[in-house]
């Protein structure tokens, strides 16, 4: 088990004062390679122990919520690839399902089912990256490794049905961009068989490892209280105990059908951060694995969505109904009523948020981003105080934020 | 009947000021600014909506009275059903709402937001500066007032100022953005810029 830090106690250890130093406050990041991007915690050391972290967000703002007042709800598809831009095919979903229940569209079953598919897909890939990146923030190289081939594999499969490894730009409002390539599903179906042993192999590298346990062990312990208070979402919350997961809680997009369980830690720290994840990607693939198995034929768009989808191109061209069809989507956007939407969608970070205010018309009002990688970090000056320099590290990685979504 | 709609049903008869809030998905309430503390932290302590999602302002725009809303949207963890709570600052020159912060922890860094994009004062928030924008930044950027392409301002570093002679300037909008308002005035009086090509990224912008 590791040491307990009793803090403050510079006056226990130095009665007299000899000792007494000043307290240092250090810049972490934005550039440091724990930090996963642009985030800086400004730390007060006292020693080698954290009195105090501040962290300082925003260096990847770019505005997204401005901008998304300023452009149709179709345009702003691409924007959400870059919010979470390691899991893009769950955030493209989420705003999707967000705009639908403005539009009131159902989507039919085979579209639910890509997109359940890509979404977890997505998951296991982010989780990877997540699980590598925490692996190097503990000092453990090969994990990283193993975990990236498994992720170029997914990446292939990404690229082969939407064109682009990353910004994928998949789902649109009332659908999908398309439907799945031929023998697509099949070769997702292989990928997973061969998938879950190597999990177990990766995980078995962290799993049992003394450095690794004794490195997350009763580090950066969040009791479910605060984790509730401070709006934690994800698998950052489920570590704290609390077995909140919209995918079973809120269904949405038919995750209703399939038989998964929900991940759930015990105690809090990063060690139950890890686990939890690790989890979570058996739990995606027995999720895959039945949404193929029972793959809907039919649409992969919504009839009624007419309204909202281009009109393919070669009708454009050479029909006049569609060419002006297309030409008012481009110009003046997808026609929406006026209303308010919430839609919260379970993703590999937490729960991300779509709040639209519409007032009618193509563009929305107010669109706000409620990120689940900001919510998340929102409790680092409460978890970091008393923890070792090394364990920000540690806590840090087992956080598994992306800065584009916090930023946004 | 749902819980969401019982805690509203009991939040309307316990406070007059709480009235229904059109909605197209979960049951949403307006709630007078003075009473927005006691209705939030009744809907956590009574019924059970334990988590703040999300904080969020609203500006309605310039002329709008009242111009600038709070929305909150909370959850309940054990229920697993959202409500909606608005409130409409009281003053649109200086807007102000208390601050959720006693009742959720995590309301502190949405308020901060919301207070960076909006300048919404939150009274009694603990460490109420800006967030996503850098300390000192003059203007509120989620403001129907302020344009797309930003304004000049000064970089945060005076001493990198200084030395390199340069500051955060507008972007050059190269025609762009492409969207009109639909159906009732043209594309260039819905937005100006769209037609202004007098400046962009090879030619300076006139007067600068």
């Amino acid at each position: 088990m590791p040491v307990e830090h009793s803090f403050p106690d510079s006056a226990s250890r130095d009665p007299k004062g000899e000792f007494e130093t000043e307290k240092m406050s250090i810049s972490m990041g934005p550039s440091h390679p724990s930090t996963h991007g642009v985030l800086r915690l400004q730390l007060e050391l006292d020693g080698e122990i954290v009195t105090k972290a501040d962290p300082v967000v925003g260096y990847l703002h770019r505005g997204d919520e401005k901008i998304a007042e300023n452009m149709t709800y179709n345009q702003f598809v691409p924007y959400t690839d870059r919010l979470d831009y390691l899991a893009p095919l769950a955030n493209n979903m989420a705003y999707a399902i967000a705009v639908e229940k403005l539009a009131k569209l159902e989507v039919p079953p085979r579209c639910q089912a890509i997109r359940v598919i890509t979404a977890e897909m997505a998951r296991i890939s982010a989780h990877m990256m997540g699980l590598g990146a925490f692996g190097i923030d503990v000092g453990a190289w090969t994990v990283f490794l193993y975990s990236f081939t498994e992720r170029e594999k997914l990446y292939k499969l990404f690229e082969e049905l939407t064109g682009a490894r990353f910004t994928t730009s998949y789902a649109r409002i009332g659908g999908v961009a398309r439907d799945l390539p031929e023998g697509w599903a099949g070769r997702v179906d292989a990928f997973c068989d061969q998938f879950l042993p190597l999990l177990e192999e990766i995980l078995s590298l962290l799993t049992r490892n003394k450095i690794f346990t004794d490195r997350t062990q009763g580090i950066g312990v969040i009791s479910k209280e605060d984790a509730v208070a401070y709006g934690l979402t994800g698998p950052n919350l489920r570590a704290s105990g609390v077995p909140l997961d919209l995918r079973k809680d809120k269904p949405y997009s038919g995750y209703e059908q399939y038989d998964f369980d929900v991940a759930v830690g015990s105690k809090g720290d990063a060690y139950d951060r890890y686990l939890v994840r690790g989890e979570e990607m058996r739990q995606s693939v027995r999720i895959i694995k039945q949404a193929i198995a029972k793959l809907p034929g039919g649409k992969w768009y919504a009839e009624d969505a007419r309204r909202i989808f281009a009109p393919p191109k070669e009708k454009v061209l050479t029909s006049m109904e569609e060419l002006i069809q297309n030409f008012m989507i481009v110009t003046e956007g997808p026609q929406m009523p006026a209303g308010e939407v919430y839609f919260e969608a379970e993703n590999p970070k937490g729960a991300l948020g779509f709040y639209i205010v519409s007032k009618g018309g193509g563009v929305p009002w107010r669109l706000k981003i409620r990120a689940p990688s900001f919510c998340n970090l929102s409790i680092l000056p409460k978890v970091c105080v008393g923890a070792m320099v090394s364990d920000v590290v540690s806590i840090l990685g087992s956080f598994d934020f992306v800065m584009g979504e916090c930023d946004r | 009947m749902p819980k969401a709609l019982d805690a509203i049903a009991a939040l309307k008869g316990r406070w007059a000021g709480v009235s229904d809030r059109a909605s197209l998905d979960q049951p949403a309430i307006n709630v007078p600014a003075p009473d927005l503390l006691a209705v939030l932290g009744s809907l956590k302590a009574d019924h059970g909506f334990d988590m703040l999602s999300d904080i969020s302002g609203v500006d309605w725009g310039v002329g709008a009275s009242p111009r600038f809303t709070v929305v909150y949207h909370v959850l309940s963890t054990t229920g697993h059903e959202y409500v909606r709570v608005a409130s409409d600052c009281p003053v649109d020159a200086s807007p102000e709402v208390p601050s959720a912060t006693a009742i959720w922890r995590g309301a502190d860094w949405h308020e901060r937001e919301a207070f960076d994009m909006f300048g919404i004062r939150f009274a009694g928030h603990p460490d109420l500066r800006r967030i996503l924008m850098w300390d000192g930044y003059p203007h509120f950027p989620l403001r129907k007032d302020f344009p797309l392409s930003g304004v000049d301002t000064d970089l945060p570093d005076l001493e990198v100022v200084a030395e390199t002679k340069t500051n955060a300037i507008a972007a050059p909008m190269a025609g762009g953005p492409f969207v009109a308002a639909p159906g009732q005035i043209n594309m260039t009086e819905a937005e100006p810029r769209a037609k202004d090509e007098s400046w962009n990224e090879r030619r300076p912008k006139p007067g600068a």
